[in-house]
């Protein structure tokens, strides 16, 4: 009997260390998938790094298609997972009905806000960091017209081509900005080939720089741009790397940092929103040996000087998503 | 809308058709044949992933091409055997081969490369580089010609040219030769020709292949022409757009290089708003010209403009004895 005993209480003592063992944070990656070289690869570096100092483990999940979000979810936070990450602005809606189920799961989300005692959310001041690389733009464009392609048409991508179209002004008031989005569904954020057709369009009506901000699309915008022997600049991780002397800089978007971040805290993860902007390195421009060559001197200071100015609130750059107006460009 | 955008757009067009055109003509050998098709996205799929991963590995266009073509073949063996040798529903066998694609081909570039289902970008002899046409740049500076020749005609790579010639091609095969009688009697009355001693499943398996064939090329242009590199999904939904080209050709050659035209040239305008808009004065949005295509199809299989009578004994397997 005592041995029974023994038995049961190292078996249920057992199940405790697995029960801890099993609060693992975990990470979901949205449709753009684990290795877009963009968004969602920047959210996997910054798992990466925080298992690599920590030693833990954590589980991830790619999404396939929109009716997994809520499910997906929901297994998670069933299987333990403590906090639970997710990329992008999609899970939205999920997130909502799902939180109030879990009060005991933290959840992050990036890119949106959710309201719930147990959600932190993560904004970028992503407008801040494409003004930054809109003057850079200015600068570097010789023929005055740059350009603009989107992924998926929504607020959230018009605010970067906004901040974008006025830091392109800041710099040459009398410049063109060319806009295009890819497309009206999330399919948007993956067809290399119409960004590479979209790039070819924009250098036709006398763009020599284009920005792509369209996860997996902006391949195909690089290289057409690469192709082509015009400029182009990359968004979210720092893309200067994918055509060495053919990218002018990336508009970074510390994603990695936020991930990092939230699976640091872990079980204590604060609640609330997050607003990560130039103030707190949140945002802001890839500088590395493969676009030395590319940005001068004068460019630098020049960027450097408004990014002061922006960080002291001196200068205020327009947020698309605070009115869905843009001062400076039409969609 | 001046001359120089028009030939941005015309350049455009031809590079959006020519992946519909190789798939469309692909399906067109299928169904003449009696076998309908709706996998050649999952075939273009396949290939483009094969031929980017083989030309990135032997640093040779040509390799990738023969891989991406094997693979295509391959994978429309696979539905020769499952439609016509086993009389399976071809639909679904085209349905299922589609959903295999695009699962197997992340999974292989991931194991490959691993680089979440991409294969590293290709460069130089790697890729198939843009060809500038005998006497382009001479002929440059003559009025309205020499622009457009220089910037529509010339300067695409090997494999646009060879898609314009398939048409011909095919229009000879399947007109001019024995074989091409006997493919077209094989999709509308398999038993006259059974009866003639001509074997039904030998002439299906050879039309099948030659959609493996078609549907490669296909699939490495986009990913060794066009881009750099395979990506997940990066047919993006083009197979199919191809069959709604074919069914609006109503299954004849020549029609379907114009209907791959008109349709990459829609795609082309999606791509530039503001010309649309300039010329029509009405802002359209973008998505209603993306979709203009299966507008399209739909109002010819509905009638509105001629007939489209598919061949007859398209989707029924052929059995020999009841």
């Amino acid at each position: 009997m005592t041995l029974m005993k023994q038995f049961l209480g190292a078996a249920a003592t057992l199940a405790l260390t697995a029960g801890v063992a099993t609060a693992e944070p975990a990470i979901i990656f949205d449709l753009g998938g684990k290795f877009d070289k963009s968004f969602n690869e920047a959210a996997f570096n910054g798992a990466e790094r925080w298992a690599q100092e920590t030693g833990g483990t954590y589980k991830e999940l790619e999404m396939q298609d929109e009716a997994q979000r809520e499910q997906a979810l929901r297994r998670l936070a069933e299987a333990g997972s403590n906090p639970v990450v997710m990329t992008g602005f999609a899970f939205g809606d999920a997130l909502s009905k799902v939180a109030p189920d879990f009060p005991d799961t933290k959840f992050a989300i990036i890119d949106m806000v959710v309201d719930a005692p147990n959600v932190k959310s993560v904004v970028f001041n992503e407008h801040e960091g494409s003004y930054l690389v809109g003057m850079m733009a200015g600068l570097a464009s010789k023929t005055g017209t740059v350009g603009f392609i989107g992924g998926m048409d929504i607020p959230l991508i018009r605010k970067f081509g906004c901040g974008y179209a006025q830091g392109v002004k800041a710099v040459n008031p009398d410049a063109t900005v060319v806009l295009n989005m890819t497309g009206t569904t999330p399919a948007a954020w993956n067809d290399p080939v119409k960004g590479a057709e979209l790039a070819k369009g924009q250098k036709a009506q006398g763009a020599d720089v284009i920005y792509a901000a369209a996860g997996g699309t902006g391949v195909g915008v690089l290289q057409a741009a690469a192709d082509e022997g015009i400029l182009s600049i990359g968004v979210d991780s720092n893309q200067n790397y994918m055509h060495p002397g053919k990218v002018l800089t990336s508009m970074l978007k510390r994603v990695d940092n936020a991930v990092y971040e939230a699976f640091k805290e872990g079980t204590n993860l604060t609640p609330g929103i997050n607003v990560m902007g130039l103030a707190n390195d949140g945002v802001g421009y890839a500088m590395d040996e493969n676009n030395a060559s590319l940005v001068t001197p004068e460019m630098q200071a020049a960027v450097d000087e408004a990014a002061a100015k922006i960080k002291s609130g001196e200068l205020v750059v327009h947020d698309y998503m605070s009115d869905n107006t843009c001062p400076a460009a039409t969609f | 809308m001046d001359y120089a955008t028009l030939l941005q757009i015309l350049d455009s067009t031809i590079r959006l058709a020519t992946p519909l055109l190789f798939a469309c003509l692909a399906g067109l050998y299928s169904e003449r044949a009696g076998i309908f098709d709706i996998g050649l996205e999952g075939k273009m799929l396949m290939a483009a992933m094969s031929s980017a991963s083989v030309a990135f590995l032997t640093g040779s266009v040509w390799a990738g091409l023969m891989a991406g073509i094997l693979a295509s073949m391959l994978m429309a063996g696979i539905h020769g055997v499952a439609s016509i040798t086993f009389r399976g529903n071809q639909l679904i066998s085209g349905v299922a081969l589609n959903f295999v694609a695009s699962g197997i081909t992340v999974l292989v570039a991931q194991r490959l490369f691993g680089q979440g289902g991409r294969t590293p970008p290709l460069e130089g002899e790697a890729r198939f580089n843009p060809i500038t046409l005998p006497f382009a740049e001479e002929l440059q500076g003559v009025p309205i010609l020499g622009p457009l020749y220089y910037e529509v005609i010339s300067g695409h790579s090997l494999l646009v040219y060879i898609a314009v010639l398939t048409v011909p091609l095919t229009w000879w095969i399947l007109f001019r030769t024995r074989f091409g009688l006997r493919l077209r009697a094989v999709g509308e009355n398999p038993a006259a020709v059974d009866t003639a001693g001509i074997s039904v499943v030998g002439l299906r398996f050879a039309a099948v292949a030659i959609t493996g064939i078609l549907c490669g090329l296909a699939g490495a242009y986009m990913a060794t022409a066009l881009q750099a590199g395979f990506g997940r999904e990066m047919t993006a939904g083009r197979g199919y757009i191809a069959l709604a080209a074919l069914i609006f050709a109503k299954w004849r050659p020549v029609a379907a290089l114009w209907a791959c035209l008109l349709f990459g040239f829609f795609q082309a305008l999606a791509l530039r708003p503001d010309v649309v808009q300039a010329v029509v004065q009405v802002k359209i949005p973008v998505p209603f010209l993306d979709a203009l295509p299966y507008v399209l199809t739909v109002l010819v299989l509905a009638g509105f403009v001629g007939k489209a009578i598919p061949p007859r004994a398209g989707g029924e397997p052929y059995v020999k004895e009841r």
